[in-house]
This record gives structure tokens, sequence and C-alpha cells, in this order.
């Protein structure tokens, strides 16, 4: 009998194109790249430098999200973009695609959205595949069981160019969750909370297997919550192996196998689990059922209190103490009643119908305090159709936020949506570093019920206040 | 291409905060480019200069000090964050060809290593030591993976493979392409 295994070495194991020598890495295979405006330019023009082709356009997928604007107009069926550099990303990325056969799926689409919401969406997210984009929060996708990371422009095109990378292995780390959630605590209370314990550099070189009886009574969009933050743990990615619960969601989908291709598929995939026994270089474990909702005080998203606590003294160190002068923000200061400005309910951690949802059901029949601006921007076009059709774009703009077409927005300043300097804002994203929001801009990370709770209070707020 | 690196000897500058981020060292505005080029004014834009656009004095990397200096030592955890490439592209264009921490993030590693820039892990001690000799010349070798520098040294590991890149000057891209026979063996098998 062979050694018990991962989940991780299972899904490398299948991927190995070459293994690795004592002088080589292994090349892996990577079933699925998906790619965006803002890190591909440059990996296409080394392709036509050096005279090179796209191997695999059916294993490439594209969108625009970073960039773009999401208060954009539409004027005789186009879309007219107004800053001049987005607008020659996105010109850039269409005829790339155009040439090298890649199916985008751009402004004009109704398949357009956050890459890391769209490949879930569309199916393209297969539990067992290698996927890759050029982006920190492909980590979003390990929640179907894939073995999925981001990478940089150089690597980019080294998938563009041989459908493979050379990789050495990460090494394996699990975090085991167990218990269930309590009322009005989130999965990105979880991911805050997990971090805000084991530090931003806490999995620097592992992959983050998740288990335990939590993840069990996880959605998937919850386990994407999860997933997708396991790089603000420093873990090169997440994954979680597959379940009904997974297999629920993928069925039927537009990329998803049919027919006897799905059940031969499903008869794969739950093969792809940890066996029992095997071994983990490390191994954490979380109390899920006595967290409360989290939110974070400091410019690293480890800097996590729960949100009745206060902030915590820096002690002897200088980057703590540092993060506390930008905030502007004494130790021994509660969180709760802080004043804020900006709410953003948004971005590729919490922008799916369920977040939503969850947004409304606190935002229903009350208003935005006055002097809050409130943005609510959907992950996809697909999900803004979707809530559009349960009404909670109505229930949003009567509490007067803004709802807007999908893409990253606010959670990174390069689209037009930011914070002014020495602003505070409760976001639903997943980054706090400084001006990461915008110059001089700053971040309390939180959960979608809090964000939406702190909206009508003004101040940061303890959602559980309006959800009895 | 990079040039062939094989030793880097030269002053350094300390940035001891832990966790920079890519968002710090090219923040996301000046991300609309499609170039790999333009970068040396982003980085650190929030913190090397004031809101009029003005070098401001007290940042390390501004200080006279620091002119010429071609190694980053820096805090635990340095370029997590965004997968951004043009962080690493942001620090060549500013002379840099080594950072030198106790870890270093996993995305931003490999982004270095592909553009001639040197990710050198240390132990906490060592670092330490480095960190009080700060008008020291450190020497970064890569033939015998050790860093030295008057009254310290430490060993640091990479990759072999993407060792021999670096000492070369070739990139990955080359070997992956010659894999070409055993990617087709690989898909068709699939
Ligand atoms: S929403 Fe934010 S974190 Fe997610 S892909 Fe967009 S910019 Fe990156």
């Amino acid at each position: 009998m062979s050694s018990p295994t991962t989940l991780l070495d299972k899904v490398w194991d299948a991927h190995v194109v070459s293994p690795a020598t004592a002088s080589t890495p292994a090349t892996i295979y990577i079933d699925f790249h998906l790619i965006h405006e803002v890190t591909t330019p440059q990996a296409f023009a080394t392709l036509k430098e050096r005279g090179l082709k796209v191997r695999r356009p059916d294993r490439t997928l594209a969108t625009m999200d970073h960039a773009t604007p999401t208060d954009f107009e539409r004027k005789g069926g186009g879309v007219v973009i107004r800053d001049a550099d987005a607008a020659a990303q996105i010109r850039a990325l269409e005829d790339n695609c155009r040439e090298a056969g890649i199916t985008l799926y751009g402004l004009d689409s109704d398949r357009q959205g956050i890459v890391h919401v769209i490949g879930p969406e569309l199916g393209v997210t297969h539990p067992g595949r290698t996927i890759v984009c050029g982006d920190s929060h492909t980590s979003t996708h390990g929640a179907f069981g894939a073995l999925a990371f981001g990478i940089g422009t150089s690597e980019v095109g080294h998938v563009l160019a041989s459908q493979c990378l050379l990789l050495e292995k990460p090494k394996r780390m699990s975090v085991t969750f167990n218990g269930r959630l309590s009322k009005g605590v989130t999965a990105k209370d979880l991911i805050l909370g997990l971090i805000a314990k084991i530090g931003a550099g806490g999995a620097v070189g592992h992959v983050i297997e998740y288990r335990g009886s939590t993840i069990a009574t996880l959605s998937m969009e919850e386990r994407m919550t999860l997933c997708n933050m396991a790089v603000e743990a420093g873990g090169r990615t997440g994954i979680i192996a597959p379940d009904d619960t997974t297999f629920a969601y993928l069925k039927g989908r537009p990329f998803a196998p049919q027919g006897a291709a799905w059940d031969e598929a499903v008869a794969r995939w739950r093969e792809l689990r940890t066996d029992e026994g095997a071994v983990f270089d490390r191994e954490v474990t979380f109390d899920a059922s006595t967290l409360e909702p989290m939110v974070t005080y400091g410019t690293s998203p480890g800097m996590g209190v729960p949100i009745g606590g206060v902030v915590p003294e820096p002690g002897g160190d200088e980057s703590a103490a540092k993060a506390l002068r930008y905030m502007n923000l004494a130790p021994g200061e509660p969180l709760r009643g802080r004043p804020i400005d900006v709410v953003f309910i948004g971005s590729c951690t919490n922008s799916r119908i369920s977040d939503l949802r969850l947004a409304a059901s606190v935002l229903k029949g009350r208003k935005v305090a006055s002097g809050v601006k409130a943005l609510v921007v959907p992950g996809s076009h697909a999900v803004k159709k979707q809530a559009e059709a349960e009404g909670l774009d109505a229930i949003f703009r009567e509490a007067g936020a803004e709802w807007r077409e999908a893409g990253c927005s606010m959670c990174l300043a390069m689209n037009g949506d930011r914070l002014q300097p020495g602003q505070y804002s409760v976001s639903t994203s997943n980054r706090n570093f400084e001006g990461r929001q915008g110059q001089g801009g700053r971040t309390f990370l939180a959960s979608p019920l809090t964000a939406a709770a702190s909206a009508i209070n003004g101040r940061i707020t303890d959602a559980r206040e309006f959800v009895k | 291409m990079n040039e062939p690196l094989r030793r880097l000897e030269s002053t350094f500058v300390v940035l001891p905060n832990e966790n920079i981020d890519t968002d710090q060292i090219c923040p996301a505005r000046f991300l609309t480019t499609t170039s790999r080029q333009g970068f040396a004014s982003a980085l650190f834009a929030d913190w090397r200069f004031d809101k009029a656009g003005a070098l401001r004095p007290d940042f390390p990397m501004n200080r006279p000090e620091a002119k010429g200096a071609r190694i980053l030592v820096t805090g635990r955890n340095f370029g997590c964050g965004s997968s951004r490439e043009h962080a690493v592209w942001a620090l060549r264009e500013n002379g840099i060809q080594a950072v030198i921490a106790t870890a270093v993030a996993d995305i931003f590693k490999r982004n270095a290593l592909k553009n001639g820039l040197v990710p050198v892990v240390i132990d906490g001690d060592s670092h330490a030591s480095l960190v009080a000799h700060p008008t020291a010349t450190v020497l970064v070798d890569l033939e015998r993976l050790l860093v030295s520098w008057p009254g310290g040294e430490a060993k640091f590991a990479i990759e072999p493979f993407a060792r021999h890149c670096l000492m070369e000057g070739v990139d990955e891209l080359g070997y992956l392409l010659k894999e070409e026979p055993a990617i087709a063996a690989f898909e068709s098998a699939g």
C-alpha cells in the first residue's frame, strides 16, 4: 500500500510533466489560466518579442476587472472608459485576446466580472485542476479542491507560451476549524480570526488545507471567502476537499462537465481527499464556535480583534506602532463606535450573492448615516442580475447606498473608486494596507454584516444589534 | 534577459518594518501601463515623496548615505500582498539587486528571481547583526550562497535552478520551451 497523502499531493502528482531533479524544479501542467487587463500586457509583449504563440488559448479565459470603472457609461452599445491609461490596457487585452483566439468576457459581456468570481460562477473551477492567474487571490478557487495560486507577469508569459510552470513543491499546512459559527459570525470573521492568530506571514511557503467540522457547514461562497484570504496569511494558497456541496454548486454551470462526463468527473473528484494518517508540515486548530465578528485595526490583515475589542498595545513592535500612527488610533481605544466615512461592500472576498443578501438583510428598511458614502459593488454581471432579480439593488438604493457595475472597485485604488486622504472605511475587501484603497485612506476590514451595520450608524457597529 | 549575477557587493538600506506589501513597493495607481518600464518614481511612492512630490528627507532610501546602495534589508515577510511583478521592476529600476530579510513572501520571491533580484533569507540573529552594522559593505555571494559583512556572515538558500538562471543571466522560459515534447506527451496521455 502506498503511504497516505494529502489533497495537495494528489493534485500536484497528477500534474507533473517532468519530476524535479537535483538541479531542476518540477514542470507542472496548468489546466486553466485566467487573465485580466493589468498583469498581462507585458507578458503578451514578451511572447511577441520571442516569436511565440499562446499555446492553449482554449485553456485560457480573459475578463477585465481591476482597472475598469464601475460607474462607466454605456453608449450606443459600447462602453466609455474615461481614464486613458485604463482604456489602453483594456484595448491591449482585447487585441491580445483576439490575436491569440482567447475568449474574453469584456465590459459588454454578461459574463464579465472579477476574475475570481466568474471562474467558479461559470464552472471553470473544477476540483483537482491546477489554476493560475496573475493575481494573488487566485487562491479563491481552492475552495473547490483546485490547486490555484497567483503568479507574476513573467509566469503569466510562461503559462501562455508553455501551459506549464517550473515549481518547487510548497509545504503542507492543515488548519482544522471545529464547531459551528454562531449567528452574526461569517466566513470572513473566520478567516480574519485565523490570520489574527497565525499572522500575515504565518503560512509563508505553505498551502493551507482547511479541514474540520466547520467546513462541512459552509456554503461554496463561504469557502471561497476562506480560501481567498489564505494569501493574506502568507500562504501560497488555500484548498478544501470537494464534497456534495461542491458538486451541487458546479452542476449545470456552463463550463462544468455535462451528462455522462459529469458522473465520471464526480466519481474522480470524490477521491480528492487527504488520506487518514497523512502528514502535514504544520497543523493548526481553531475553535470556530466561540468566534466573534472580527475587525482589523491596523495596516496588515493580521491586525484584527473581536469587534468588542480594543486596539492592542504595540509593545516594542515598531511595525505595529507605525500602523497605529497611520491609522491614527491609540492603544486601548475601542473599535466599536469609531466614526467612519465610507463603507465598501464588494471585492473577490465578499461580493457574491450571499454576501449581498447578508448586507441587504441589515440595510433593508434602514438608511445609511448621513455623511457616509456606501458603495455596493457586485462581483460579476451575473451577481448583479441576480441581486436585481431579488430586489436587493432597490434595498441598497433606498438605504442611500450606490449600486455599481461589476469590478474590483474600491478594493484597490486604480479604477477611480478610492478613499480620500485621512478617510476611514469599513470594507469587505481583503487588504488594509496603507493606501490600498486610496492614498492616505484607512481601512477597517470586516464582514458584509459588519459593513452594512456600520453604514447605518456611521460608526463601526456590531451587526448583531440589527440581526436578532 | 538579465545580466549574469554571481557576486554583489554594496552598502545597504534598512527598512525595518515587517509585512511591507507590494502596494507600498509599487502603489496600484502606477499599474495602468502596458510597459515593464517607467516605475522609477513608483517605488515606495507614498513613503519616499511628500504630498507635494518632494523627497522626504527622513525616508531611509532618501538619506545621503543610501546613495548607490543596491541592497535592501527589511523586516519579515517582505513583498506580501498583491502578485504584481511591477513591485520588482520598480526596485530594479532603482538599482536594487538584493533584498535581505528573515522571510520573503512567496509570489514576490518568484517574481524577484525572474528579474535578477536576489531574495536573501537569513536567520533572525544574523539579520540583527547585519542591521547593527548600518554602514557596512555587504557581499552577497551566489556561488557560495553566503552573505557576509565585516563581523558576520550567514548562509542562505536559493533553489538550484533559479540560482543557475541568476548566475548565467538566462530565464526559465527557454528551459520550459525545451520541455515541449514532455508537455505534448502529458497532454495526449491526459
Ligand atoms: S477584488 Fe481586489 S483583491 Fe480581488 S482581484 Fe480585484 S483587486 Fe484583487
